[in-house]
């Protein structure tokens, strides 16, 4: 079966300077692959780049016929930090947004008892008519992931659901998260490291250049070089600077 | 009670009193919007940027709205590129816009051969010196916004909540932001006359924040914003009749104090 996506060469970056360079990554259907990598080194731009927000530099993502068109069918959980908690919207209007241009087949009121039936599945329907400023972190986390579900996406992209919640919720996450992905891909950017390698299937080192690990182990050695930026430069089994010579 | 029936009574204060009607609805609208979107200083800098076009209108002898809508509508879309394409600072961007309309303004008008008794009403505003084509436009601007943000409601509210998620839900993202820039150019333009260049920041941003004392929900905010806008607009014109003091200070002053009065009752209850 052709992968849901295949990103081949991709070079992208804001304002001409490259932050991911070169990157070949497929996602094929109930992939889990989590994302790692120090700051700055480009995991959100990964997923910008696949969602369409930021136009490649060069290479290209090859989307598979299910995933073309004008609406992807792409679940995607930006980070809550980038959220203005101020805005006067109630949570149940957030987790209607998800369900915007798409499911054409669907009625208003069909989307709306799916909305519900989410909420109720993460245990946030009490809150639904809160404003979004009202919500805890994990609470917050929880109402975007039904957002984000409320398409029926066949993959699920998720920018660090661990940041603002507390050990109990992280751990019901990343069960919730295993369940999902027994009927959608999933590709989940975290920056633990030690919690993600326990659910996800295979792993992608991002900094700069994307290392692919087809399994959840990652040696000792391994960890040490993703802690290291220098050391993770030249983590690809292909001299970059090679790489690099061969491209321009 | 008989003073104020008398009032109907006048075609002048009868235009003022729809005025107010129109200037509550498209300024309690757009203003939630701007409000809810951070946005209040671009719009600061398209109302004053206007006043470039109103000192053109004056110099070369054409009707002042239509330059303010000119130089209103330029300025939004040159903030939008000196900031997206020639990559100034956006605030910065703002700021040059801003002082350039007000530059202009203040040349054009210096240009301008004989007395402008008009002026002062574009800068300060004058509800009861309405005129009925005014009023027209008005209504029509009304008749837009009311219409644009009830049939697309929920695609404005989505992408002002959160732009980069509509991006990936496939909505036309850049063309609202554009279209509703241009309605808030128009928007400002339009209800100059009733509280003025200087003053109409005001009508845009406090009854929001009235209504937000007592809504997080945003098409409540829209419709609650246009009756605090009404309430304050009404008072502030019977004060001014009254007290024979100017229209636009004392409808900013009425709205100030109800704002004042409820947040100060939020905090006591």
């Amino acid at each position: 079966m052709d992968p849901l996506i295949k990103i081949e060469q991709l070079t992208v970056g804001y304002d001409k300077v490259p932050v991911l360079e070169n990157v070949d990554l497929e996602i094929s259907d109930r992939d889990f692959i989590g994302v790692i990598g120090p700051n700055g080194g480009g995991k959100t731009t990964l997923l910008k780049a696949i969602l369409g927000l930021l136009k490649p530099e060069s290479g290209h993502i090859h989307f598979s016929k299910e995933m073309s068109g004008r609406k992807k069918p792409i679940g995607y959980l930006p980070q809550v930090r980038h959220i203005d908690r101020k805005f006067p919207i109630t949570v149940f209007d957030v987790v209607l947004s998800g369900g915007i241009m798409q499911n054409r087949q669907k009625t208003k009121g069909e989307v709306r008892e799916k909305a519900e039936g989410l909420l109720e599945e993460m245990g946030v329907a009490g809150i639904r008519n809160k404003a979004i400023g009202e919500l805890s972190g994990g609470q917050m986390q929880r109402v975007f992931l039904c957002r984000a579900l409320l398409s029926e996406p066949r993959l699920l992209i998720l920018d660090e659901p661990d940041t603002f919640v507390d050990n109990r919720f992280e751990g019901e996450l990343y069960d919730k998260l295993q369940k999902l992905n027994e009927e959608l891909a999933i590709l989940l950017v975290s920056h633990d490291v030690g919690t993600i390698t326990s659910c996800v299937k295979s792993i992608a080192c991002v900094n700069k250049y994307l290392h692919y690990h087809p399994s959840n182990v990652i040696s000792q050695e391994q960890l040490a070089n993703y802690n290291c930026p220098i050391q993770i430069i030249s983590h690809g089994e292909i001299p970059h600077t090679v790489l690099k010579h061969h491209h321009h | 009670m008989n003073a104020i029936i008398e009032l109907f009574s006048y075609e002048f204060f009868q235009k003022a009193f729809l005025a107010a009607v129109f200037a509550s609805i498209s300024c309690g609208i757009i203003g939630a919007y701007i409000v809810s979107r951070r946005i209040v200083f671009i719009s600061g800098g398209i109302t004053h940027a206007s006043f470039g076009g109103i000192g053109l209108a004056f110099f070369l002898g054409f009707n002042p709205l239509l330059g303010a809508v000119l130089f209103a509508v330029l300025s939004a879309l040159g903030i939008q590129f000196f900031t997206k394409v020639a990559e100034i600072r956006e605030d910065s961007s703002i700021a040059i816009w801003w002082s350039l309309g007000m530059a202009l303004g203040i040349i054009f008008v210096f240009l301008t051969p004989g007395y402008t008794p008009n002026l002062m009403s574009y800068l300060f505003g004058n509800i009861l010196t309405v005129t009925t084509s005014e009023l027209w436009w008005m209504f029509m601007l009304n008749l837009v916004v009311v219409l644009f943000f009830s049939v697309f409601l929920r695609k404005i509210l989505y992408i002002a909540f959160d732009e980069e998620f509509a991006r990936t839900a496939g909505l036309p993202v850049n063309l609202f932001n554009y279209l509703i820039i241009v309605l808030i150019a128009l928007t400002v333009v339009l209800n100059i006359r009733v509280v003025g260049i200087i003053l109409i920041l005001s009508l845009l941003t406090i009854p929001q924040a009235s209504a937000n004392l007592f809504t997080k929900d945003f098409k409540r905010l829209l419709v609650l914003s246009s009756l605090f806008a009404f309430i304050g607009t009404i008072a502030g014109l019977f004060i001014s009749y009254f007290l024979n003091i100017p229209s636009g200070a004392a409808i900013i002053f009425t709205l100030i104090i109800i704002f004042g009065v409820l947040r100060l009752a939020k905090s006591l209850f």
